[in-house]
């Protein structure tokens, strides 16, 4: 006998729908409107097109903006990805070091953005800051309000502090749900270190890599709070991310109309980052089930 | 209530109008074709119509940033090219 189908749990949804609605629908609607038009406040608005986007787009501010946040997003995945899956293939397996090391590995993850930031901020300063105090003691030029160099290496540390701990945690739940007969079958073949981690970890760990870079590709690539509390952007620009610059257009300079423009664009540059990497995660658990 | 704080025109109205349309079509395609009608194109990987749906406006909106980048000037030739491009999609993608 065929059930009948009851929709009316749908009006359950309805709750979440206004909300989402209010938060996220109309904002981006307005959003949108503000982008065609010049606003002189006192709700005046008057039509200009396409003019904001084409500025946006042929502006080198925004070039710069995207080039730096792009850079900035490779070297994170470049360090944190590796990195991540060293800790967790030297995370002991067994015994009371286990939950001590995966203890303190989520204790950044549970510090706030803007506290990491701070943090980071008095650490590396000279007067007050151990390491910068180290630095200066070792005769280290290091200065990182005052040199991009330095302040972009203080991003990037700070950064690998904060969110390593997330792709370890990943691949260690990864490595765990391997079977202990490959590892025996592997010792049997005599196979190395290498060959085994090359043959059954890393093709183990394939899914659980996924979601760690997907995950870290997108927060570093909307990354705000912790650059803007550390350098505020400098020195110059050197650290200004589109999240920042967006920032600097829309409250700093009020200029709603190209922040408008600004924000449609990195919107959509996300959601494209984001659909291409839900189709290559779908794609493969497509594969994966099928095999 | 007064809504001139989010700045409407006719023109972007009419935009989320065509939005709205196009959400509507899709349910009541749903409705008469249910099954969302997968399938593997051109693309390689197996999209339903509510994935071609969005494939199609997501490439649009790039076809219209590409046109100001490139191009610049009046959108009427990239609306036309985004219109080829979404047809194109629904039946090859």
């Amino acid at each position: 006998m065929q059930k009948k189908l009851n929709q009316k749990a749908w009006f359950l949804v309805l709750p979440v729908f206004l909300l989402v609605a209010f938060s996220a629908i109309i904002p981006l609607m307005t959003v949108v409107n503000y982008s065609v038009q010049d606003s002189f406040g006192n709700n005046e608005f008057f039509w200009v097109g396409a003019e904001w986007f084409s500025e946006i787009l042929n502006s080198e501010r925004f070039h710069s903006a995207l080039g730096r946040q792009l850079l900035f997003s490779a070297i994170i995945l470049l360090i944190e990805i590796p990195l991540g899956i060293f800790i967790a293939l030297k995370i002991p397996k067994q015994g009371w070091a286990v939950s001590l090391c995966l203890v303190l590995m989520a204790l950044p993850l549970l510090i706030p953005w803007n506290v990491v930031g701070t943090i980071w901020q008095i650490f590396a300063r000279e007067d007050i800051g151990l390491l910068g105090y180290v630095l200066a003691a070792l005769d280290v030029d290091y200065n990182y309000t005052q040199n991009s160099t330095d302040a972009w290496i203080t991003i990037i540390i700070m950064d690998v502090w904060h969110w390593t701990s997330l792709v370890v945690l990943l691949c260690y739940a990864g490595l765990s749900s391997i079977p202990d007969a490959y590892y025996q079958a592997a010792k049997i073949d005599g196979a190395s270190r290498w060959a085994t981690f090359r043959y059954i970890q890393l093709p183990k760990l394939k899914r659980v890599l996924l979601i760690a870079v997907l995950l870290r590709f997108m927060d570093s690539f909307m990354i705000y709070t912790e650059p803007f509390v550390v350098t505020g952007g400098g020195p110059g620009n050197a650290t200004t991310f589109l999240s920042i610059d967006l920032v600097k257009m829309a409250i700093g300079q009020f200029d709603l109309g190209p922040a408008a423009a600004f924000s449609l664009i990195y919107f959509l540059i996300v959601l494209l980052l984001s659909w291409v990497f839900y189709t290559i995660m779908t794609a493969n658990e497509g594969k994966t089930n099928q095999s | 209530m007064d809504l001139s704080w989010m700045g409407w025109t006719a023109f972007t109205a009419t935009f989320f109008a065509v939005i709205a349309c196009f959400l509507v079509i899709m349910i009541v395609w749903e409705k008469l074709r249910p099954g969302g009608a997968p399938k593997v194109g051109i693309l390689g990987f197996e999209t339903t119509r509510g994935d071609r749906l969005f494939i199609s406006l997501l490439g649009s909106a790039f076809i219209h940033i590409g046109w100001l980048f490139f191009i610049g000037g009046i959108l009427w030739w990239a609306l036309a090219i985004s219109v080829v491009y979404g047809l194109a999609v629904f039946k090859w993608a």
